[in-house]
This record gives structure tokens, C-alpha cells and sequence, in this order.
């Protein structure tokens, strides 16, 4: 894999209004080749506009967005990319393999499709028709459909939504693989964890604007807080006042702390409680740096209003 | 990485479409509720107003009725194949699906004038069939496949009404503003009463619709009517060209 220059998606400075709302308010996102992306954002943060600039959808106000360096109206630059949108219903009647052999036709060099259902795992669906398969088997189709054609760019909107746990295990191996073949990925997804288990780096997008982007672990330390975790009958309203503790909740037994100095907190906590039992300290995941990221934004809107 | 894209071979292009057009065909045929009703009611009403219903009218009635019917029949694939598959696709997100993905253009809308181009042709054979093994429809082998023929390429202006108001109306509301049209066109054209036993201001109305007009071109490739059909063939054509124009005004509105 020789490293070009060339972004395979890039948004620059994009600009989109409906009518007097602003969806994308000049948002900069570029993704290598290769690169795993997750865009993340509350309801309404300009996440589904974005994508739907990269892929064509809709026309920027102004600004740039590019796919492989040509624009997404350019049949040319969208033969390079595979397609998995959240709020697509497929028509029922017809069967696996002839949406699989349908969606192959648009491309130019598609994979096979044993090597299709393999990586999807939808063998033993090719002969079946959609509307007869459940939501989570329908997702496995349709990241097929959006695989087959061999993209080096993977869009991927809500891919494991009503997916069980096995079955969102599954794509995400698929996943890796794919990427580990130098396939790009966006992924919008709600489950954190799953932006925290596969992305290479993460956008936050809010007010169609990126709020801050990283890694999984450069967001975390963003949120500098540690959970802590005990069974402990110390008085909580004792424990507040310490100093480093920013946080103090019982339940039941359990008594939860949150604090940015978790080390002196714990090296006190065990002092003072020698039947302490059950100690757990946590980094603040990434659904928490997200929730705080977020909050933090509305906060400051508050403030300035 | 190269900055180049793969080449997409001309054969491959060609494929992708056939596959389209292929696929809405196989799709729609296996559809009950657009099959029954497009077979169903021009068959049934044919069965029942030219054939039980008929006893003054003869030979001659049944063969008008025949003619009349595979035009209301040819009608439906183009309204409802057009018109409310592009509602209904346009709200369930698969139209948007296919633009993003790399179709081939108009890959979607040839598809889809080729299955109901398809859907027409098997209304008027299914009709010509039911005629014969009814004593005969009184028409020439040439005839038939003239009429087959008329309803293929009949549904063109039908499909491009469809598509027009597929664009304006979104999801389940399209079928019943498709059934205002369809139902009192069909009337008002003469497809289910002869226009002359109409009252003379509808009479005076019905060149307006273009079902009138397939029905005159109809008529006369079958013979049972000689009369020119260069100008209803042009009212037909320009039906085809206003519609898809209001339609593609539409669809570029859209995005």
C-alpha cells in the first residue's frame, strides 16, 4: 500500500443549509486510506448530512467534499465505495443472491458471492427472500450489498442496529478484516462501544461543527474523571468532603466515587475502611468523555444565552 | 492507493442495466399486490361486460370491448409500476440507496419502463388468450400482435404520468390519487362504455386524455376502426415528453 496523499473522503469547510437550518456548518473531515472513522454526534448533529455530502446526496452551499480527489456525482469516484444506509428497505420479494447479484452489477471488479456471504455471513440465507428475514439477518444483507463490490471506501451508517451480540461481534471481525486489506471505513453509530472498539480515530460532530476528534484514548483523557467502585460502609457524605473527590453516590452497599486523582482517593479509601471489599477503579469510557463533551457544549450555550 | 478508478468495461455497463431492468421485472412479477389487480381487473371486466353481460350487442361489442380493455388494462403497469413504486421507494430509503450507490445513470428509471412495458404486453396477451378460448376474439394472428405491440409502447405516456405524480406524492398516498386518475380516465376515454353512448360533453372532453388516444390507435391497428392515427400517436408522444418534463422539473427540485 503506497501512501498517497490524497484523502479518499474529504470535506472542507462544507456548508449546507435547509432552508434557515444550518445541517453542516463548516465542517473540515478528512480519512486516509485505510483509516477506520467513527462520526459521532447527538440526533440532529449533521452526521447524516455529511455522509450524504460524501456520497452525493445532496449538494454542498459551499465548501469542498471529494471522493478519491473527483467529486460524489462522478459515477467513477462512487464505483470505489460500498454503501450500508441506516433507513433502506430493500424490496422483499426478491432473494439474497439476487440483491447480491444486482448491487455486484454496479461495479467494476466485484467479489464473488461465496466470498461475499462468507465475510457477511449469509451463506445460509443467498436462496431466502429479504422480507422474510429478521431485522438483524436483513443488516447482514445489506453490509454484504455494501461490501461486494470491493469498495476502498465503506460507508457504514447504524451497521449493527438490531443485531444481537453474536451477530455484532461477527461484523466487526468482518470489519477488521477489511480494513486490515486497506479498506477506509465512516462509521455512524450510536453504540460507543462500538466506535470504541474498532475506530482508529473519532470525530464528535454537534451543531454541524466538529466538536473535537482523536483517538478512542485521546477523547477518554479529555474526560480526566476515574470511577471508582467499592463495598464499603464509609459514611458517602464523609467521603465528599476529601479532597480530589468530586463525586460521591451509594447503592445498596456499593459506594461510587468519581474522581480525578483516583490514586490518593484509593490509598485514603483503604486507610480508613479495612473491610473494604470489591474495589474497581475505571477510566471514564468513551461514552462518558462523549455524554461530557456534549453536555459541556450545551453548558456554555446556556451560559452565553 | 492510485487516484485513478477501476475501469468499468462497456460490457459490464450494459450488464448492470439488464440486471436492473431484469430484477424489477422478477421483482415485480412475483408482487401479488401489483400483479392482481393489473391482470385481475381489466380480465374480470372484460369477462363480465363483453362476454356475460353482452347478449344485444354481438360479435361487434365484444370485439370493441377487447380492444377497449387492453387499453385500461395496459393503463395500470404504467400508473401504478411508475408511480407508486417511485412514492413508495422514495419514502422507504432504497431510492436513495441507488443513488448513492454507483448505478449506472437512468439504470433505475429504464428498469423499471422496461418491466412495466413488460407487465403491458402480458395484460393484452393474457386478455387475447381469455378471447380465444372464449370462441375467438374475430382479430388476424396480425392483428393480435399489432394490439401486443400498441400496449408495450402504449404505457410509455402512462409510466411518464406515473413517474410525475410518483414525484410529487410521497409513500401510501400515491395509489389513491392513482386510482382518481386511472378510474374516471378510463371512463371518460370510452374504455368501458363506447364514447358515442356517452353524453356529448363528455364526448367533447375525452381528447384531452391520452387514454382516448391509445384507444383510437388501438382500435385502428386492429382494424376494427380505420381511422389516421399520425395525430393520436403525436397526442400520445407529447403526453410522454409534458409528463417527464414536469417530472424531471420535480425530481431536480428534490435533489
Amino acid at each position: 500500500m503506497n501512501a498517497s496523499n490524497t484523502p479518499v473522503a474529504l470535506l472542507q469547510g462544507a456548508i449546507k443549509r435547509y432552508g434557515k437550518l444550518t445541517a453542516v456548518d463548516g465542517l473540515d473531515l478528512s480519512l486516509r486510506p485505510g483509516e477506520l472513522l467513527a462520526l459521532l454526534g447527538p440526533n440532529g448533529a449533521g452526521k447524516s448530512t455529511s455522509v450524504a455530502l460524501l456520497l452525493g446526496l445532496v449538494q454542498v452551499d459551499s465548501g469542498r467534499v471529494e471522493l478519491f480527489g473527483q467529486s460524489p456525482q462522478q459515477i467513477d469516484a462512487r464505483r470505489r465505495i460500498g454503501v450500508m444506509l441506516q433507513e433502506a428497505r430493500l424490496p422483499p420479494s426478491l432473494r439474497v443472491g439476487e440483491l447480491l447479484r444486482l448491487t455486484s452489477s454496479y461495479y467494476p471488479n466485484p467479489r464473488s458471492e461465496a466470498e461475499c456471504a462468507e465475510l457477511a455471513g449469509i451463506g445460509d440465507l443467498l436462496k431466502r427472500p429479504y422480507g422474510k428475514l429478521s431485522g438483524g439477518q436483513q443488516r447482514r444483507v445489506q453490509f454484504a450489498l455494501a461490501l461486494c463490490g470491493r469498495p476502498e471506501l465503506l460507508f457504514l451508517d447504524e451497521p449493527t442496529v438490531g443485531m444481537d451480540i453474536e451477530a455484532r461481534q461477527k461484523l466487526w471481525a468482518a470489519m477488521r478484516l477489511l480494513v486490515a486489506e486497506g479498506c477506509a471505513v465512516v462509521l455512524t453509530t450510536h453504540y460507543l462501544e462500538e466506535a470504541e472498539a474498532l475506530a482508529q480515530r473519532v470525530v464528535v460532530i454537534d451543531k454541524g461543527r466538529v466538536l473535537t476528534e482523536g483517538s478512542v484514548d485521546q477523547l477518554r483523557a479529555k474526560v480526566a474523571v476515574t470511577r471508582i467502585r467499592c463495598c464499603s460502609d464509609l459514611d458517602e457524605h464523609a467521603v465528599e468532603q476529601w479532597s480530589h473527590v468530586d463525586e460521591v453516590r451509594r447503592d445498596g452497599a456499593q459506594l461510587h466515587i468519581a474522581s480525578r486523582e483516583p490514586e490518593s482517593v484509593v490509598r485514603r479509601l483503604l486507610q480508613a475502611d479495612l473491610a473494604l471489599t470489591e474495589l474497581e477503579v475505571r477510566r471514564a469510557g468513551l461514552a462518558e468523555a462523549f455524554t461530557h463533551l456534549t453536555r459541556r457544549d450545551e453548558a456554555v450555550e446556556q451560559e452565553a444565552a | 492507493m492510485n487516484t485513478t478508478a477501476p475501469s468499468m468495461p462497456a460490457a459490464r455497463v450494459w450488464r448492470a442495466y439488464l440486471t436492473e431492468a431484469g430484477t424489477e421485472c422478477v421483482r415485480y412479477m412475483r408482487a401479488p399486490s401489483f400483479m392482481l389487480p393489473i391482470t385481475l381487473f381489466p380480465t374480470l371486466f372484460y369477462l363480465l361486460f363483453g362476454v356475460v353481460m353482452n347478449h344485444a350487442g354481438g360479435e361487434q361489442v365484444q370485439r370493441y370491448l377487447l380492444v377497449s380493455y387492453a387499453v385500461f388494462g395496459v393503463m395500470s403497469p404504467g400508473l401504478f409500476g411508475f408511480g407508486v413504486s417511485l412514492a413508495m421507494e422514495r419514502e422507504s430509503g432504497l431510492l436513495t440507496l441507488k443513488r448513492a450507490l454507483p448505478m449506472p445513470p437512468g439504470a433505475y428509471l429504464i428498469g423499471k419502463m422496461l418491466m412495466a412495458m413488460a407487465a403491458a404486453a402480458l395484460v393484452v396477451i393474457l386478455l387475447l388468450v381469455l378471447a380465444e378460448l372464449l370462441g375467438g376474439t374475430g382479430y388476424s394472428i396480425s392483428a393480435m400482435l399489432a394490439l401486443v405491440a400498441t400496449g408495450a409502447l402504449g404505457v410509455l405516456p402512462f409510466c411518464a404520468l406515473g413517474l410525475w405524480v410518483g414525484t410529487l406524492v410521497k409513500g401510501q398516498g400515491a395509489a389513491p390519487i392513482l386510482n382518481m386518475i386511472y378510474l374516471p380516465m378510463a371512463f371518460l376515454s370510452g374504455l368501458w362504455v363506447p364514447l358515442k353512448q356517452l353524453p356529448h360533453a363528455l364526448q367533447q372532453l375525452a381528447p384531452v386524455l391520452p387514454a382516448y388516444h391509445l384507444d383510437q390507435v388501438a382500435l385502428s391497428v386492429t382494424g376494427f376502426e380505420s381511422v389516421p392515427t399520425t395525430g393520436h400517436v403525436l397526442a400520445l408522444a407529447g403526453y410522454t415528453a409534458l409528463f417527464l418534463v414536469l417530472a424531471a422539473r420535480r425530481l431536480r427540485r428534490l435533489g
